[in-house]
């Protein structure tokens, strides 16, 4: 365990106040943290690992016999795309079919202590959007069921490959029926932006409890200015793009011509 | 070593992309092109966005070729006069070239256009320099005198306002370079390359240039033009990756020192024969690429804006 002192701390917060006090039946509630709530896109980032952890409070002190069902979902800004879908023509592979989509997260991964269907019927999962399957993308061309799904499929599997979308059916580990924890991989090509952490707790079929957590991923230092540089001033960017390749050109010329003498 | 690319958005190991831009440097030296034709492909193969590797490699090309077009300058072997027309062209020929990659890019097709022009020039190109070559090799074996070819195309010489351009030894049209530029011009924003293996072509058998000046020319050209395509990638599509060029400059431009040393070991109809058989590789390639079954059908791009 990365974390053993945490861990310890937090059992502790939680196990003491909950055996403390006697109050009468309520519902039981997430303690949540992060490893980072800032991820830092330096020159040598080469994708990085999000722990999610924390515990859950019983009410009543009362510890449940069955082991309880997490999912952790990490959610990336949405926006709008289009999937095309490459068909033949003539022998040679082009793009035919599109189909627009007006809000796919930029990054999705779902962990959970069991697979989805497992832990939810389809309508709540369609309605936290827990799974895969069950994200809401809004696709926007009037188009029969069967082609979105296709569609849908299809950009699933896409990012999936690239490591942008990313589903862990035993993801997340649960110690003592209290202490729950997730590991997210996060490859280099994830976009930037707003990210939230959502943790629900799950008993039978529905979700009990629930607790968020933003994540912020931005560039950093010189990644940054480089990319807000070429953004908003696209001339100077371009003259400067010239100049390093003009001068390392040169240099290099006038380095061959000297060890020719 | 992993280096992230903040305009690709993405991570490269550093050392792979400077060891693609030695090898390129070397083949660009050795044969003196100036390599875009193999540096936009191989990028994209490695997984880089299309947009991004053709708008990079065109900063690239403008590196690699000033130090070759200085050193033909310092000889007197540029026609300036041919060179600014070619120019000019050239610079018509790039906005074209934006408009059309905007064009290519709203449709969805860009990755295939890319593709399809990729594997009809290179392959036509290809062709011509494999028969050329093969053709003089023979000559040679059987002890013929080398063929003379003939001035300027007829149809360049049916073209009015004709003019003389000394350093080059012909009498034509300025419209007929002026076309040939913006050709090139174009080829440049939307594939990402110089155009020399167009434009060194056009400039002996269109044109009927003199051998002489005719690289040099070329390479003049291409410094100008391929630095006005990183200016309109730079300020309509932002798509030019600062550290991706300077990437490949690096093994680039030791690649290329290299290149030439080893090329004075090869006879030249020998290194053409050799040019030509790994123009039509690269095409080869890339016709396979666009006949066979992908094995990525789906591809997403972003709405933006």
């Amino acid at each position: 365990m990365r974390f053993p002192g945490l861990f310890a701390a937090l059992l502790a917060l939680v196990l003491v106040p909950a055996l403390a006090s006697a109050a009468p039946a309520q519902q039981p509630s997430l303690v949540t943290d992060l490893s980072q709530s800032r991820i830092d896109i330096s020159y040598r980032f080469a994708g990085v690992e999000l722990l999610i952890f924390g515990a859950i409070q019983y009410s009543g002190g009362r510890l449940p016999t069955k082991s309880p069902g997490i999912a952790v979902v990490l959610r990336g800004p949405a926006e709008a795309l289009t999937v095309r879908r490459k068909g033949r023509v003539a022998g040679i592979w082009v793009n035919r079919q599109s189909l627009r989509f007006e809000s796919v997260p930029g990054f999705y991964a779902a962990s959970t202590t069991s697979p989805v269907e497992q832990l939810l019927d389809e309508r709540n999962a369609a309605i936290y959007e827990i799974g895969l399957p069950y994200l809401q993308l809004s696709p926007v061309t009037a188009a029969a069921p069967e082609t979105v799904g296709m569609f849908q499929n299809g950009l699933v599997a896409y990012r999936q490959r690239r490591g942008l979308f990313v589903d862990q059916p035993y993801g997340v580990l649960v110690t003592d029926n209290i202490l729950y924890r997730a590991r997210i991989p996060i490859p280099s090509a994830v976009p930037v932006g707003n990210y939230k952490v959502e943790i629900y707790l799950i008993d039978n079929g529905k979700v009990a409890a629930r607790a968020t957590a933003p994540v912020i991923i931005d560039k950093s230092g010189f990644e940054r200015a480089l990319y807000v540089f070429a953004h908003e001033h696209g001339l100077l960017y371009g003259i400067v793009a010239i100049a390093l390749a003009v001068a390392m050109g040169l240099a290099a010329g006038m380095l061959g011509r000297l060890r020719e003498r | 070593m992993d280096l992230y690319l903040p305009i690709a958005e993405m991570s490269v190991n550093a050392l792979v992309i400077v060891a693609l831009g030695g090898i390129v440097g070397f083949l660009s030296g050795m044969f003196g092109v100036g390599g875009g034709f193999l540096t936009t492909p191989l990028l994209i193969f490695y997984g880089i966005p299309p947009a991004i590797a053709v708008a990079s490699a065109a900063t690239q090309v403008t590196g690699s070729s000033i130090s070759g077009a200085l050193s033909y300058y310092r000889r007197g072997q540029i026609d300036l006069k041919m060179g600014a027309v070619l120019i000019a062209g050239g610079m018509l020929g790039s906005v074209l070239g934006s408009i059309v990659f905007s064009w290519l890019q709203r449709l969805g097709q860009i990755d295939v256009a890319i593709g399809l022009i990729y594997v009809v020039l290179l392959g036509s190109v290809g062709s011509l320099m494999l028969k050329e070559s093969l053709g003089t090799l023979l000559r040679q074996r059987s002890g013929q005198a080398p063929q003379r070819g003939r001035r300027h195309h007829p149809l360049v010489a049916a073209l009015p306002m004709r003019m003389r351009f000394p350093a080059s030894g012909v009498y034509l049209s300025p419209l007929a370079p002026f076309l040939v530029g913006a050709f090139v011009g174009v080829l440049t924003v939307v594939m990402g390359v110089g155009g020399g293996f167009v434009m060194v072509p056009a400039m002996l058998y269109l044109l009927g240039m003199s051998a002489a000046v005719v690289v040099g020319t070329s390479l003049f050209q291409i410094v100008f033009v391929t630095a006005v395509a990183t200016l309109l990638q730079a300020t309509n599509t932002h798509s030019v990756d600062i550290l991706l060029a300077g990437l490949l400059l690096v093994g680039g431009v030791v690649g290329a020192q290299l290149g030439v040393r080893a090329a004075q070991f090869l006879p030249p109809e020998r290194l053409r024969l050799f040019l030509a058989l790994l123009v039509l590789a690269v095409a080869i390639r890339l016709a396979i690429g666009l006949t066979w079954t992908p094995a990525e059908k789906f591809t997403i791009q972003l709405v933006t804006g």
